[in-house]
């Protein structure tokens, strides 16, 4: 009796798996893939806030125009560029487009691993290539001057003040201020009791987070990582100079938690009111400005990147569309690049998701939509300006090697740039001394640099 | 039958008190960051992010909506036929074999069992770039099937050394009566082994079932746009630019579910199966 009774209890759910494994196999066929004849491509994308708008309409626009059919695979920085990277080198044309940042560009470019664009974006009329801002042009093409990345959305960085807390003192911030001039207002504005920082700077390791701000103040107090014949100057007097400067700043007038403030916390501090002042990125405005997501909405104003020696020291970040080489769709691939960076797309993303979620900071014609103005008015112009002053191929007062404001255009840079800013974090921590970190960088430096003379 | 209550041996009193408040503990510990996990994806992204982390909250869904937003249903299926097909190989492999290694034991049976598990002592990374070449050369690279092939490779040593296990504790006399009894080979698998190696047999399938649904190295490098399995849409949650952390939470607790219904199911037969080779 029990005898027929216990196998049944083990195989009623095994029949139920094979038959769910079944189905299954049954509707994997559905969706397509990349195909050779160019009605399917593949687009392998970075999950920002951007990149989803663009999975979000393509299906209802593009595709519903071209009749190609677009599919897109969303991974982190890192796993998008090891698949783009194993794609390019063994030939798998797995991916027809693929989203990669300012840093990437030049090197992927000079690795061969991606389809220049100059050609199909000079014989496409609509794509108006001279609408494109210059430097975002610059910071995108190979040393053959050849366009290898479509600009998707740019940035540049600025000084963001609460107006609130510098009326109540009755201080006026300049149009362009020095970095002297911020330092003052630090100490002024910073209030222990009130729980107000005089401002916020990152002081999280990476590459992209501490050196963003970082290197920009190391242009202008006139240091560099490179001189252009490689040789290193990470201990160089003007480098410790500027780092020391960053660091007191942010040791006697920062945030609280400042080696762990990043981009994100910093929006956070500044955001709800927390910090007097705010040196990063333009593309932190438009989230700064909407009542929903801070406090300080309508009460910031905005300078241009502090100075010393130099007459702007912005930066400039573009998040871009480029093509692997080995795509096998790239006249499709050129038609979805072509349309999701064109003009058109900012209209069609302004009028049905926001005015405020426009990939922007890429093209002259976007400052002049009255749409985008009204949403924009009190960070458009500036950002356009600053983007427009960012200079990727000399940023600072000496020629330089490589392309790159706040950063240098080198594959190794992103390891050596995160490595010495562990211990300039460390130094903002107190833990360790600007010039030990800075020793340890120029032993780093010297090592990288030797691949390249 | 067997549904015995086990007797209380370390009997009532303090050291029992203690033992139990210490397993409870030990529990509450390991299940602290799935409670967390599902907590956060209720979250706003701003609350999630906050530091310290905060305990009380307003729920909200805005995390749900984003996943949703996202297409996740190609991605659980991949997963799903991935993980269902290679359990159901694993098992169809590894049961006979751990039976020819266990109750019938063929000549030199412990090399035998010392090779296969072998196989697992090489590091997967090591393995990644052959294997990517011949996929690639088979014109097999984001493909499901490619998937299930490793998945059931992966699955099959460790298969087949619990199978063996399970199978060990069957009582040699059982079988003998059963062939006393004229009961040839299919009556005796049918009538005598699996019912009492079901347990085992459940708890096999369920590892097995967990490890390929939660692999990500293979998944990641082999496939691209059609084959992705949840793990791969998972990650894409994760950016560099804005908050990520509530949504991450709530793609992660909808991709667990699976994983916790299946092991709910077998939770009965789990609970004998996993302590069945511990009580000789």
């Amino acid at each position: 009796m029990p005898r027929t009774r216990s196998p049944r209890r083990w195989t009623g759910p095994l029949a139920v798996a094979l038959a769910v494994g079944l189905v299954s196999t049954a509707c994997s066929g559905a969706g397509g893939g990349s195909s050779d004849d160019g009605s399917a491509i593949t687009v392998l994308m970075v999950g920002n806030p951007q990149m989803e708008d663009l999975a979000k309409v393509t299906a209802d626009n593009f595709t519903k125009d071209t009749g190609i059919e677009v599919r897109f695979t969303i991974l982190p920085e890192n796993e998008l560029r090891d698949r783009v990277t194993q794609d390019v080198a063994t030939q798998g044309g797995q991916y027809d487009v693929a989203t990669i940042g300012a840093y990437e560009a030049p090197i992927w470019a000079q690795n061969g691993w991606l389809h220049e664009l100059s050609s199909y974006a000079d014989a496409d009329t609509g794509y108006d290539r001279g609408d494109l801002l210059e430097p975002m042009v610059a910071s995108l093409s190979g040393t053959d001057g050849k366009l290898y990345a479509a600009p998707f959305y740019g940035e540049s960085s600025f000084l963001m003040y609460n107006r609130e807390l510098f009326d109540a003192e009755g201080l006026t911030m300049p149009e362009r201020p020095t970095w002297q001039q911020v330092a003052q207002f630090a100490e002024q504005l910073d209030d222990d009791a009130a729980g107000v920082s005089g401002i916020c700077l990152r002081g999280l390791p990476g590459w992209g987070e501490l050196f963003a701000p970082l290197t920009t103040v190391v242009n202008t107090f006139g240091g560099t990582w490179f001189e252009q014949d490689w040789t290193p100057k990470v201990n160089a007097p003007e480098f410790a100079e500027a780092t020391k400067f960053y660091v007191d700043l942010l040791r006697e007038h920062g945030q609280p938690g400042a080696p762990q403030s990043g981009f994100t916390e910093c929006l956070n501090t500044f955001g709800q009111g927390k910090a007097a002042m705010w040196y990063d990125a333009t593309s932190a405005a438009g989230t700064l400005e909407d009542p929903d997501a801070s406090t300080v909405a309508g009460k910031v104003g905005y300078a241009y990147a502090p100075v010393d020696e130099t007459d702007s020291s912005g930066w400039l970040w573009a998040w871009a569309l480029a093509m692997p080489k080995t795509t096998k769709n790239a006249d499709s691939a050129w038609k979805f690049i072509s349309w999701a960076t064109g003009k058109e797309y900012e209209k069609l993303v302004g009028s049905s998701l926001g005015w405020s979620r426009v990939p922007a900071g890429k093209r002259q014609s976007t400052y002049e939509i009255a749409e985008y103005r009204q949403s924009a008015e009190a960070f458009a112009d500036i950002t356009l300006k600053s983007i427009q002053e960012a200079d990727p191929v000399s940023p600072g007062v000496q020629p330089r090697p490589a392309l790159g404001v706040q950063f240098v255009g080198i594959p190794e840079f992103a390891d050596l740039g995160t490595k010495v800013s562990q211990e300039v974090s460390a130094a903002i921590a107190g833990q360790t001394t600007v010039e030990q970190a800075l020793a340890d960088g120029q032993r780093l430096a010297e090592e990288a640099a030797s691949n390249h003379r | 039958m067997t549904r015995t209550v086990q007797p209380t041996r370390r009997g009532a009193g303090m050291t029992g008190a203690a033992w139990t408040v210490l397993a409870w503990l030990a529990g509450l510990l390991f299940f602290l960051p799935v409670a967390w996990m599902v907590l956060t994806g209720f979250k706003r992204e701003v609350d999630a992010a906050s530091n310290p982390p905060s305990w009380f909250f307003t729920p909200v869904l805005d995390g749900y909506r984003q996943v949703f937003d996202r297409d996740i249903t190609p991605y659980l299926l991949n997963s799903v036929m991935a993980s269902v097909l290679s359990t159901l190989l694993v098992l169809v492999l590894a049961t006979p074999a751990a039976y020819a290694l266990s109750i019938r034991p063929v000549e030199r049976w412990r090399d035998a069992l010392f090779f296969f598990i072998s196989t697992k002592m090489l590091p997967l990374v090591a393995a990644l770039l052959p294997i990517y070449l011949l996929v690639q050369d088979l014109g097999m690279l984001d493909n499901v099937w490619t998937l299930i092939v490793l998945y059931t490779a992966m699955n099959l040593p460790l298969a087949v050394w619990m199978m063996r296990s399970f199978l060990l504790e069957v009582p040699a006399a059982l079988i003998e009566a059963a062939a006393m009894d004229g009961a040839d080979l299919l009556v005796t698998i049918r009538r005598i082994l699996l019912p009492i190696v079901a347990p085992g047999l459940a708890a096999t399938a369920l590892i097995c079932f967990i490890f390929s649904w939660n692999e990500f190295f293979f998944a990641v490098n082999l496939t691209a746009t059609r084959a992705g399995t949840s793990p791969i849409f998972l990650v894409g949650f994760i950016t560099s630019e804005g908050l990520f952390l509530a949504r991450l939470c709530a793609a992660a607790t909808i991709v667990s579910l699976p994983v916790v219904l299946a092991g709910w199911i077998a939770q009965k037969q789990l609970v004998r199966g996993l302590s069945m080779g511990a009580v000789k």
